[in-house]
């Protein structure tokens, strides 16, 4: 392993600046990374070795300029980025190239980023372990074994490989945090409107929010500054400045947080937790007092129906959003042989096209949204929605953020949770409130259980995204990051 | 009692444009009951007075300034489309010769 592909992205930035490393070296040293070790891990739905090389060559010849200048990226699956295949691992996408980049991208191009290529992911970002991919799941790089999280498990996965320094994940329901948290790794779900959704592929409008991932807390806040900020193409995007995430990442690794309050939610105590998930967050609250946090028990006494609100809002969104998916404008068509009618074509084509947990949730998106359902199921999930946006509201004004273990288990063995989905979606149960809310919440290594890595999360308010990094990078500061196993061996 | 039986299922696969298969049927009835029995627990909250919320950014009615600008040409929309026949999307007879 080169020692290129070990450094963090501030490193990388400030090295081929500098000129002690260029682009192109860096990205071929994670080229051959990949090459090296993406049959294992199977990270990577697409590897743009090309498209890589020219970007990092216009870097080293000055034509493309920016704060992170010649950083090799990784970009989920489900994000259009143009010329270069976008399936959103779903078999109804296969061979898409997208004719337009999202809003993310181009600024990535803008910040000199170099795109390595596109990551795995459960099928449209519906799932936590990658098994819903349509191309096989992703491995664990903890143990090859095991989940990744998803639905963002490739990229979590290609930063603890080694592949990648940066990724790009999008969070409905936790789908940026919970890999960060099983892979070792820092995930950062912005404020809802906060990131463009102009680009990505959408499975829940009012939930989707595209956020960084990386492997130290610094990292994602330079991520988040580049591709946070209003885009007039997302009508829901806030006109508002970024908060100062990497001022607010390099104040927290000070290691100070004297007056910060750490607000624990009461409902969270133990439900469903593993222990060796509550023993490290609670090592990590201890850590966090020591440098001069005060914690204060908070009751949100809703939050143990955001789990069920949101299993019906967002299949409730996803079966409106992948109607468009009839093979009529890009992707799979099926059966039009001349003996079927269009209906009939549209019918065969998403029944071949979409896997199985995609064709759950539509089917219980329709069901919630269908006259005499709708008031008992998809009305009242969204009073459930109001009821935990005032719980946040009432919570901050007693504490600055609220934090919680990110996910109640390790990463899982493979198949222990496919054979009952709603076991499965427990998986989200405290990232998702953040997600109903619209509000901040970052991901962050804090120990170990059983050798598997353990994450801390940290809910902030509403366009306070640079709060959650402070005390993200404050706990980083005290307990460290965590350093996977090289995948070396076992070749 | 189940929250949904296999007969409503097909009816939502029907409506939903998914030629869902005799084993998908058996299989999905059984997994979409055990999903609905545990969402319904939303129906445990009193919330009548409770106004819903669709989304969390209270923004209305964006426009985005009205000045042209460049957009995907033809050929680029449709790029990506299974069949196209004179700049246009091909698809499958809707109508029968004889309507």
């Amino acid at each position: 392993m080169s020692d290129l592909t070990t450094m963090s992205a501030a490193q990388l930035a400030k090295a081929i600046a500098g000129k002690e490393a260029s682009a192109v070296e860096v990205a071929t040293a994670h080229l051959d990374r990949i090459d090296a070790v993406d049959a294992r891990v199977h990270a990577f739905l697409h590897v743009d070795r090309e498209g890589a090389l020219a970007a990092a060559a216009d870097v080293d010849a000055g034509k493309v300029t920016g704060p992170l200048a010649g950083v090799p990226i990784a970009v989920k699956d489900v994000i259009a980025t143009k010329g270069v295949p976008t399936t959103a691992a779903s078999k109804i996408l296969e061979g898409w190239r997208p004719p337009y980049d999202a809003t993310l991208v181009e600024r990535l191009r803008a910040a000199g980023t170099v795109m390595l290529g596109k990551t795995n992911m459960d099928e449209f970002a519906m799932g936590s372990s990658t098994e819903y991919s349509a191309y096989g799941p992703t491995n664990n790089p903890w143990d090859l074994g095991r989940i990744p999280g998803g639905s963002g498990g490739g990229s979590a996965a290609a930063l603890a490989a080694y592949e990648a320094p940066l990724a790009i994940g999008t969070d409905t329901g936790g789908s940026i945090r919970q890999p960060g948290a099983v892979t070792g790794t820092v995930g950062a779900k912005p404020t809802y409107g906060g990131t463009s959704r102009y680009g990505l592929i959408a499975f829940s409008s009012s939930l989707d929010t595209p956020g960084p991932c990386a492997r130290n807390v610094e990292d994602a806040a330079l991520l988040h500054a580049v591709i946070a900020g209003h885009d007039p193409r997302d009508s829901t995007s806030i006109p508002q400045p970024v908060p100062d995430v990497v001022g607010a990442a390099r104040l927290g690794a000070t290691g100070d947080l004297s007056g910060v309050k750490l607000g624990v939610v009461k409902e969270f105590a133990g439900d469903g937790s593993e222990p060796g998930v509550l023993s490290a967050f609670h090592e990590s609250l201890e850590a966090l007092v020591k440098l001069g946090a005060e914690i204060v028990e908070v009751s949100c006494p809703h939050f143990q129906y955001a789990l069920p609100a949101y299993y019906l809002i967002a299949p409730s969104e996803a079966s409106s959003n992948l109607a468009r998916f009839d093979g009529v404008r890009y992707g799979l068509r099926t059966g039009d042989d001349g003996r079927h009618s269009l209906e009939e074509v549209m019918s065969l084509t998403r029944e071949a096209g979409f896997g199985p947990e995609v064709k759950r949730r539509i089917i219980i998106g329709a069901y919630a949204l269908s006259s005499g359902y709708y008031d008992a199921y998809y009305g009242q999930a969204q009073k459930i929605r109001t009821l935990i946006t005032r719980d946040f509201e009432s919570a901050w004004q007693k504490v600055d953020v609220l934090v919680s273990p990110t996910t109640p288990f390790v990463a899982f063995p493979f198949g222990s949770r496919t054979s009952d989905p709603y076991q499965m979606y427990l998986a989200d149960l405290f990232t998702i409130p953040t997600n109903l809310y619209g509000g901040p919440a970052i991901s962050v290594p804090c120990g170990l259980s059983e050798g598997l890595p353990v994450g801390f999360q940290v809910m902030a308010p509403t366009m306070a995204d640079d709060r959650m990094y402070r005390v993200a990078a404050a706990l980083e500061s005290a307990v460290g990051t965590l350093t996977p196993p090289t995948l070396e061996a076992s070749a | 009692m189940a929250a949904i039986s296999r007969e409503e299922v097909a009816h939502l696969a029907r409506l939903s444009r998914l030629a869902v298969t005799e084993e998908e049927l058996d299989r999905f009835a059984g997994q979409l009951d055990v999903i609905l029995q545990s969402v319904a627990r939303v129906g445990e909250v009193a919330a009548d007075d409770i106004p819903p919320t669709s989304h969390s950014v209270p923004l209305t009615n964006v426009y985005r300034d009205d000045v042209p600008a460049p957009s995907l040409t033809q050929d680029e929309a449709l790029s990506g489309a299974p069949d196209a026949f004179e700049g246009r999307f091909r698809v499958p007879q809707i109508l029968a010769e004889e309507d």
